[in-house]
């Protein structure tokens, strides 16, 4: 017998693997079912799918696509995180020191562009669903779902483009921040804010509006880098997370890729 | 020769007729889908737009713009999303060609039959990431993530353009004040996006590529989609220049491109041209028209369409889900008039209310 083929034997049938997969080679009808059920990350999936749902040429796997830059975003990003302080001080020197000091670095390159890529997927797989008919019943609430995930994709897109604290970063984030200004009733230059007052004193000022929120001050600041930031690494992903469990559940819940009836 | 062809093109680009070349192509996209889907049509196709897009290329305006880092996922972006729309509108040509001779479709063959997903599914994802994972580096290795001048409010740069993927958004703001095209219709374009499957009440046409049977719909969300959204990033990015001028394709982009625009109020072509008596001292007798027209667009139209060319829509959907999906479509429709009563009139507000920053 070939020795490697022996040493593989010899690897499948020790405590160790046994104790991690608790079925045989996937060879067959019954270690396929288990190679799906007994995996956390597999058992997303349903032991059988539909022969016309697994056509590339049918879904376009924009869907998996996009869950999968998510965590190569998470990955890449973590990594970013060890480099880079989100102050005045640092901010635009981090990524300067990482752009000359880490030799054949792309880490910030897979990011932007995965982020780009991630965009570009999440709206391509909102498409494929749409010319499908699959928000159709059952899945009504579950396009929704997608569609709110599309938003928070573009916002974590948007927050992340200011943290190089560049002269694209800044004034990209401005174009964004006056729109926010202009909110009506709740930005200082949106139509009727100046109207909410009491006597003489403006209810909504440039020190309370929805800029303000948005900036953690009257400009593009300290304040705005630190609250992209966490809105950026933390409070976004956190509510992406917790809205792709519920996006990915109701996909099995509602009968799974979609087929005609 | 070649400078007056770019020249030419240049003055195709023009945003009134971009867009109106962008909308017909739309309008025959949809009713020719059988014929332009074959692949012995757009192969031909693909190949003239390649060899345009090389001829492109070697105009030194057109090559600056295309390759910079940040443009690289419009390229990305275009040429996945003409693919994937071939694709999904050949699937449909043929299904619908099935479907006509008592065919059960593509999709209807299979769907009975099941396999396993081990490793059907799990091996195409797993190709799928590998070959993306291989894009993605090598794309980051061609490209270095772009960096800037450190951040200074002090110096404002020639041009501030938002993130690629908010500048149909940015284009709005031409036609559109702030708190509409920056609060109000991204608010609305989520509220329809969600309300879709909740509008669209015909149940044929779930789980299969098919035009025929789901025309209407796939009409409008792709003329929001592709029209609306992608055509307008694709002018935002390579055909808006410092001061968001127009710039052809071919054309440099200086800084102090003088546009004169000087645009008109409905007020101003109503009282002061028209009836000559100078604007009222009133708000709202000055703006009288404007209301009545907004008035009469957002409140009456729906009622009217309900009554008549839509009745039937109306009748099934029952009048909120009919009042919701009228008013979005209205304002869609909306965006389209602005930018046209912009370009052909130099038409600003029907509403113009500056004391208390009200413009629509």
């Amino acid at each position: 017998m070939n020795p490697l083929r022996k040493l593989w034997n010899f690897i499948r049938e020790g405590q160790i693997w046994k104790s991690i997969f608790r079925h045989n080679l996937p060879d067959n009808p019954r270690d396929q079912s288990l190679a799906v059920l007994t995996n956390v990350f597999l058992h997303l999936h349903p032991v059988k799918t539909r022969k016309s749902g697994v056509r590339m040429s049918f879904t376009w796997c924009m869907g998996g696509l996009t869950f999968f830059l998510f965590l190569v975003e998470a990955v890449t990003g973590i990594l970013l995180m060890f480099y880079y302080r989100p102050t005045l001080e640092f901010a635009y020197n981090d990524i300067v020191a990482l752009r000359e000091h880490v030799p054949l670095g792309i880490m910030r390159e897979i990011h932007r562009w995965g982020a780009h890529s991630m965009v570009i997927t999440v709206w391509l797989h909102m498409f494929r669903v749409f010319m499908t008919g699959s928000y159709k019943p059952p899945r009504e609430f579950n396009w929704g779902v997608g569609v709110i995930l599309l938003v928070l994709t573009m916002l974590l897109s948007f927050t992340g483009y200011l943290l190089p604290w560049d002269q694209l970063a800044i004034w990209a984030i401005s174009v964004g921040a006056n729109m926010a200004a202009a909110t009506p009733l709740m930005g200082v230059t949106g139509p009727g804010s100046m109207l909410l007052k009491i006597g003489d004193v403006p209810l909504v000022h440039s020190g309370n509006d929805a800029k303000f929120g948005l900036l953690g001050g009257r400009f593009i600041g300290e304040a705005t880098l630190l609250r992209f930031y966490v809105l950026h690494c933390i409070a976004i992903p956190f509510v992406v997370t917790l809205l792709i469990a519920v996006h990915f559940w109701r996909v099995r819940k509602d009968g799974g890729i979609s087929g005609p009836l | 020769m070649v400078q007056a062809l770019r020249e030419f093109i240049n003055f195709l680009c023009n945003p009134v007729i971009y867009f109106t070349a962008v909308c017909v192509a739309w309008w025959a996209i949809m009713k020719y889908y059988q014929v332009w889907t074959q692949p012995r049509v757009m192969l031909p196709l693909t190949g003239f737009a390649l060899a345009f897009l090389a001829f492109a290329f070697t105009d030194k305006n057109f090559y600056g713009e295309a390759v910079k880092p940040d443009n690289i996922p419009i390229w990305v972006m275009t040429i996945a999303t003409v693919f994937l729309f071939w694709l999904s509108m050949r699937r449909a040509a043929i299904n619908d060609q099935l479907m006509a001779e008592g065919k059960p479709n593509l999709e209807k063959q299979e769907s009975d039959k099941k396999v396993y997903t081990w490793p059907d599914l799990v091996y195409s994802e797993l190709i799928c990431m590998v070959l993306f994972t291989a894009f993605l580096i090598f794309w980051a290795i061609m490209f270095k993530a772009p960096l800037e001048d450190p951040a200074n409010s002090g110096i404002t740069p020639a041009i501030a353009k938002a993130p690629w993927y908010f500048l149909g958004l940015q284009e709005m703001l031409v036609y559109y004040d702030p708190w509409i095209a920056g609060v109000v219709l991204p608010t609305m374009i989520i509220v329809g996006l969600v309300g879709i499957p909740y509008m669209d009440f015909n149940s044929k046409g779930n789980g299969y590529y098919t035009v025929k049977e789901r025309f209407v719909a796939i009409w409008l969300f792709g003329f929001g989609f592709i029209v609306l959204w992608i055509a307008l990033i694709f002018l935002g990015t390579f055909m808006r220049g410092p001061g968001w001028n127009f710039f052809g394709p071919f054309e440099e982009w200086d800084a102090h491109k003088v546009v004169s625009a000087p645009n008109i109020n409905l007020s101003e072509i109503l009282w002061v041209k028209t009836l000559n008596v100078g604007l009222p001292k009133n708000i709202f007798v000055r703006e009288i028209f404007g209301f009545i027209l907004v008035a009469a667009y957002m409140g009456i139209l729906p009622v009217y369409l309900a009554k008549t060319y839509l009745k039937q829509y109306y009748e099934k959907m029952g009048a909120v889900r009919f009042y919701l999906f009228a008013i979005l479509l209205i304002v869609m429709i909306s965006l389209p008039i602005k930018m046209y009563l912009r370009w052909l009139f130099a038409f600003k507000y029907v509403i113009s209310i500056p004391e208390f920053l009200f413009n629509i």
